[in-house]
């Protein structure tokens, strides 16, 4: 039962009792108090450690909307456009043009020499090459013997090569598909758009769908990328759950060096609203310190870029269709209402605003026969949203989780393409929440955009897009706001805010370690800040060393 | 490769509650020596009567008859793929979209897998709630997407609406699935030749009528001439002639035997194994009215190349 009394250059601890703190006592993994090193002392025999003096401790940062598939991609070779961190901590720079992806793949193709196997890519982002379609002839330059498959950074779209097209029985005349274009002499030409078209590929290219969930290195690989950002609880927002992989998390959870806490979310797919609520049910029994379950996640509708959303008039500003359903209203109200009488809490994908506005609807249909003081029920993406809906959220006793990385990495697109000028101003409009006093959080949903809840919320911050355009000034929020909303604003949607996401007695002694302070640095400059590892259950991890 | 024709796909779609399980299990019932596998979203609510469930292997559950049912989850491709694979042992697939899915886009899916043809797209529509449903404010876009799609559409649980609420439905549907031909049952009762195309046993057999296609008109017309089989076909899938299904086989000029298949306003023609009998011949089935054999005779004879 010792003490460790940790002294910071500053600790910006979000208790707004004492909202700054020169030390912490952690004692059993939980903090006795942050304040200064005389009041601390009280608490008995102390080690005092000063290897933070000169650091900026901060809450754990929760990344409330992640998928540790993360982890996974990180086998594959990075064909993004932007500089991106692996678990390893080594700094991928961007591929600026469809050459330099392809002298990237034709190095690691040269790496692997005579093995045989499949070569695999992702995160391609073709808006940046002036959405220049990538072939299979591009990709035919390096290899026609080894199938290549690079999945794009959206995760809706995969190219791959002539090898792959022969191999998975596609290189024929006769395939028509909106998903599959074709070249001039009637054979696919390698783009495969939506998971539909890109199924048959992907056993043949390394990317089986089923090998992208949480296997035990690609959870490995995923913590040690939250180390690296800061993150000391994250959500694993979409899990099917079966029993192998739930007894691997357990078993990896109770291992003492194991960095951080994650939140699985039972998914509602392939069973019914009643077996998977059960299901959720059940999980929660098999909850320790570090692997929680019992929330269950429904997937509404589709997405914004893909034009899959569920938009209300007047829809798609380029005219496409109104998008698609993933889920009946009837499965939905079932699901909502067992939910409720179970106390099982329900995290639901809504990019578009009509989708969300039938969650809106459902929800409050329900709560009428089964009311309940605090079922944190949160709207995830809820990209759309307008001011309307925030205040039937309020007043519905929901949260919302909001993805302001959007703006940065497709902010351009969905002002020029998908929703227009007003709309993509209006996205993600986390000023709206929380004026309107809905609780918030803030995601990446990495993989899709990279983990890093100091980035997310410099995108919150500014709203600036790839190309320099700052996407609706009014929905910026403060830096101090932002901090907030990556803490104790993302644990109390995932109803952690009890244990974690402020430095205050009683709590999980979970620290991000920074080197610079976030909340004097500037909001230009919020996603600069260095960060030296994180502090998780009073276990120290740095990033150098993970 | 193996040396296997593309086994037939039918999709049925609709909103819940339609019928679209009913329909499955009725099939199922009245394979007529089909070995049927069904593609269901998944297994949540156990979509196949219980008599008819012989075992469980993996996610495959066997059937009476040589029939088999598979979940694909979220990934029909997938299930797709699996199905084709074992092509020798099934003679035809049937999916069950889910009550959201878009039965045209499930369809477009079939030619990502080699070795499967789309035979038709089913639409299963309930009597009492269609013209709501399709005025939903969230699903009336889908719904309205989901009869666009259909080659047949299936009025169901007629027995609960009057005379006139029929008839109204009945002017109401053709401008909302354009492309289909519309039939009635109950209890979703359809004679399986409807739904899943006439089988090529009773195309040279003397006319056929079974307790579920009494309902129906049907015809077989022979014709010892070769015909331009692609005429032929669009010529019998035009709305004016007015046939729910037809199927036969006949000599093209260019691309010798053929089988002609017609669903409502779908049509193909593919090659087939050169006959015994030289003449061609064609079932033609048309619904609750007498078929047009002066029309029909006309047409053929006009097909015969100059």
């Amino acid at each position: 039962m010792s003490i460790t009394i940790y002294e910071a250059g500053k600790i910006i601890t979000m208790n707004p009792s004492r909202p700054t703190a020169t030390h912490v006592a952690v004692r059993d993994g939980r903090i006795l108090g942050a304040g200064s090193l005389t009041e601390l002392t009280g608490w008995g025999a102390h080690t005092l450690d000063r290897r933070f003096a000169d650091k900026i401790l901060m809450p754990g940062l929760v990344e409330g909307h992640s998928h540790v598939a993360e982890g996974v991609q990180w086998r594959f070779v990075y064909c993004g456009f932007h500089d991106r961190t692996d678990p390893d901590g080594r700094v991928w720079s961007g591929a600026r043009s469809v050459d330099a992806v392809v002298q990237r793949l034709d190095e690691a193709n040269q790496k692997l020499g005579t093995t045989s196997g499949p070569l695999t890519g992702w995160a391609l982002d073709p808006i940046y090459f002036d959405n220049r379609r990538v072939t299979r002839h591009d990709l035919d330059r390096v290899s026609t013997e080894r199938p290549i498959g690079i999945m794009h950074a959206s995760g809706h779209i995969m190219n791959v090569n002539t090898k792959a097209l022969e191999m998975a029985g596609m290189l024929r005349p006769g395939v028509n598909h909106p998903g599959v274009p074709l070249g001039d002499d009637g054979l696919p030409l390698g783009e495969m758009k939506g998971p539909d078209a890109m199924t048959p590929l992907g056993p043949h290219v390394g990317l089986d769908r089923g090998l992208l969930s949480a296997d035990e290195p690609g959870l490995r690989a995923f913590a040690r990328l939250c180390v690296r950002k800061g993150v000391t609880t994250a959500a694993d927002l979409a899990n099917l759950l079966p029993k192998p992989a739930v007894e691997m998390m357990e078993r990896v959870g109770r291992e003492p060096t194991f960095p951080v806490r994650v939140v699985s979310l039972r998914v509602l797919r392939g069973a019914s609203p009643r077996e998977t609520i059960e299901h959720a049910l059940a999980l929660k029994q098999h909850s320790n310190e570090l692997m929680r379950f019992g929330i269950v996640k429904i997937v509404v509708d589709g997405s914004i870029q893909g034009f899959s959303a569920r938009l209300r008039w007047p829809g798609y500003y380029n005219g496409a269709p109104p998008g698609l359903w993933y889920v009946t209203p009837e499965h939905l109200r079932e699901a909502l209402e067992l939910a409720l009488q179970a106390g099982v809490q329900v995290h639901t994908h809504t990019n578009g605003d009509e989708a969300t506005e039938l969650v809106l609807d459902t929800l409050e249909a329900a709560l009428k026969k089964h009311p309940s003081n605090d079922h944190r029920f949160t709207l995830q993406h809820c990209q759309l949203a307008n001011a309307a809906q925030f205040r039937r959220m309020k007043n519905l006793g929901m949260c919302v989780n909001l993805f302001p990385n959007h703006h940065f990495y497709w902010g351009d697109e969905h002002y020029r393409l998908t929703v227009g000028p007003e709309r993509a101003e209006r996205m993600n409009a986390c000023a709206t929440a929380l004026a309107t006093g809905v609780p918030l959080a803030i995601h990446s949903d990495a993989p899709v955009t990279p983990l890093g809840p100091l980035f997310t919320a410099w995108c919150a911050v500014n709203r600036q897009t790839a190309s320099g355009r700052i996407l609706g000034e009014h929905e910026r929020i403060g830096v101090a706001d932002a901090l907030r909303t990556i803490t104790l604003g993302a644990a109390y949607t995932l109803k952690l805010d009890g244990e974690v996401g402020s430095i205050e007695v009683g709590k999980r002694a979970d620290f991000a370690v920074l080197e610079d302070d976030p909340t004097t640095i500037g909001g230009t400059h919020l996603k600069d800040v260095r960060i030296w590892g994180t502090v998780q259950g009073g276990r120290v991890f740095e990033a150098a060393t993970i | 490769m193996r040396d296997v024709a593309p086994r037939p796909v039918t999709v049925i779609g609709g909103y819940l509650g339609a019928g679209k399980t009913t329909l499955v299990n009725h099939l199922l019932r009245h394979n007529g020596g089909r070995r049927i596998a069904v593609a269901v979203n998944e297994f949540g609510a156990l979509p196949i009567d219980s008599d008819l469930i012989e075992g469980a292997d993996g996610n495959v559950l066997t059937l009476a008859g040589g029939c088999i049912c598979c979940s694909f989850g979220s990934d029909l491709v997938a299930g797709l793929i699996d199905l084709a694979a074992r092509a020798d042992t099934i003679d035809h697939i049937l999916i069950e979209a889910s009550g959201v899915a878009l039965p045209g886009a499930i369809a477009q899916s079939l030619s990502l897998v080699a070795g499967l043809t789309l035979d038709a797209i089913v639409v299963m529509v309930d009597a009492e709630t269609i013209r709501a449903r399709a005025t939903d404010f969230y699903m009336g876009d889908t719904i309205t997407r989901q009869l666009t799609d259909a080659d047949l559409v299936v009025i169901n649980k007629t027995d609960l609406i009057s005379t006139e609420a029929r008839a109204a439905l009945q002017h109401w549907l053709p401008a909302h699935a354009p492309s289909a031909r519309v039939i009635a049952a109950n209890h979703a009762v359809v004679a399986p030749d409807i739904v899943l195309g006439i089988d090529s046993a009773f195309v040279h057999a003397t006319t056929k009528v079974d307790h579920f296609t009494r309902a129906f008109a049907t015809e077989s017309f022979e014709f010892e001439h070769i015909v331009d089989a692609d005429r032929l076909a669009a010529g019998l899938a035009d709305p004016a002639i007015g046939l729910v299904r037809a199927k036969g086989f006949a000599r093209d000029p260019l691309l010798g035997w053929v089988t002609i298949q017609v669903v409502g306003q779908r049509h193909h023609v593919t090659a087939a194994p050169t006959l015994a009998d030289p003449s061609g011949c064609i079932v033609c089935i048309a619904h609750g009215r007498r078929l047009d054999r002066t029309a029909i005779g006309t047409l053929i004879a006009a097909c015969r190349p100059s």
